[in-house]
């Protein structure tokens, strides 16, 4: 389903199949376009679109060599994804201490808003 | 009034597709729930301090849909979104839980079950996450190992096939 996807962030330059295909091409090295041509099995137009996409997000850099464009894959770029995929347990690990400190509002909150109404219970025989 | 304290996530692998992540809060399973299912509440815990929840939307039924989406460090979004196929009150919950960022074979490749455990005032959550396959499974956990430019790409790869 179409939800307004942009190519303006990294998440999504590399959701699309073709591109992450590219960027395992290039994890293995610096290639220039015909390589991925071949690679990929894909038009030069179509291959150049993609690279434009990875290029607009800094996930792939290119610099001339002679006649060549040599494309190469720049790994910071893809840190956030990164740090993301890797760090699974530690989100969870933050998310419930966030979720801590709401369950301890909750508690507060319903502690007194029900201090009444406990009066007249049985938490305080005395009363 | 009970003294808040910060428990300890514990995350196994029961099986080659399941990730297990339990902990226990010193809350009534009530409150767990409703700090589980509220938006308002969701907005306040769920990017776990990595970023601000820009949408929450949650209709709690089965066949409800709910979708989550962060905005991490103010520079990318992340939206998640699922089905919810099993609704108990204040017990459990089985959703189906989509990645927006990488689009894949389809929308139950990931199936998350959380149940709600009460004794003696604490809660114990469990959170299953079952995925179709081991690798899906692995690229989910990926445990953030030192690993060459070509581990980041399995991951991505594997991610991008979970996750959707």
């Amino acid at each position: 389903m179409a939800r307004a996807a942009t190519t303006a962030d990294t998440f999504n330059a590399v959701a699309e199949p073709r591109r992450r295909q590219i960027l395992d091409v290039l994890a293995g090295g610096e290639r220039p376009v015909n390589d991925l041509v071949e690679e990929l099995g894909l038009a030069q137009p179509q291959v150049s679109k993609h690279l434009r996409v990875l290029r607009e997000v800094g996930a792939v850099d290119v610099r001339e060599e002679g006649r060549q464009r040599l494309y190469s894959i720049n790994g910071l770029a893809l840190k956030p994804i990164h740090d993301w995929v890797t760090s699974y347990e530690q989100l969870w690990t933050g998310r419930f201490d966030e979720l801590d400190a709401v369950l301890e509002e909750l508690e507060k909150e319903e502690g007194d808003a029900g201090a009444d109404e406990r009066d007249s219970h049985d938490d305080d025989p005395d009363r | 009034m009970p003294v808040p304290t910060s428990g300890t996530a514990t995350m196994t692998t029961p099986t080659d597709e399941q990730i297990l992540i339990t902990r226990e809060f010193d809350a009534p399973k009530r409150l767990v729930w409703r700090a589980w299912t509220t938006p308002e509440l969701v907005t306040r815990w769920w990017s776990g301090g990595r970023g601000e929840m820009t949408h929450v939307e949650i209709d709690l039924r089965v066949g409800g849909t709910w979708r989550y989406v962060m905005l991490a460090h103010g520079e990318f979004e992340i939206a998640f979104h699922g089905t919810y196929r099993e609704v108990v009150p204040e017990e459990r919950i089985v959703t189906t839980e989509v990645f927006e960022g990488m689009p894949g074979p389809s929308e139950d490749a990931v199936i998350n079950v959380v149940t709600f455990t009460e004794e003696d005032g604490r809660t114990r959550l469990d959170l299953l996450v079952q995925a179709v396959s081991k690798e899906i499974r692995d690229a989910i956990i990926d445990s953030g190992m030192e690993g060459g430019m070509q581990d980041q790409m399995d991951a991505l790869e594997g991610l991008a096939i979970s996750l959707a």
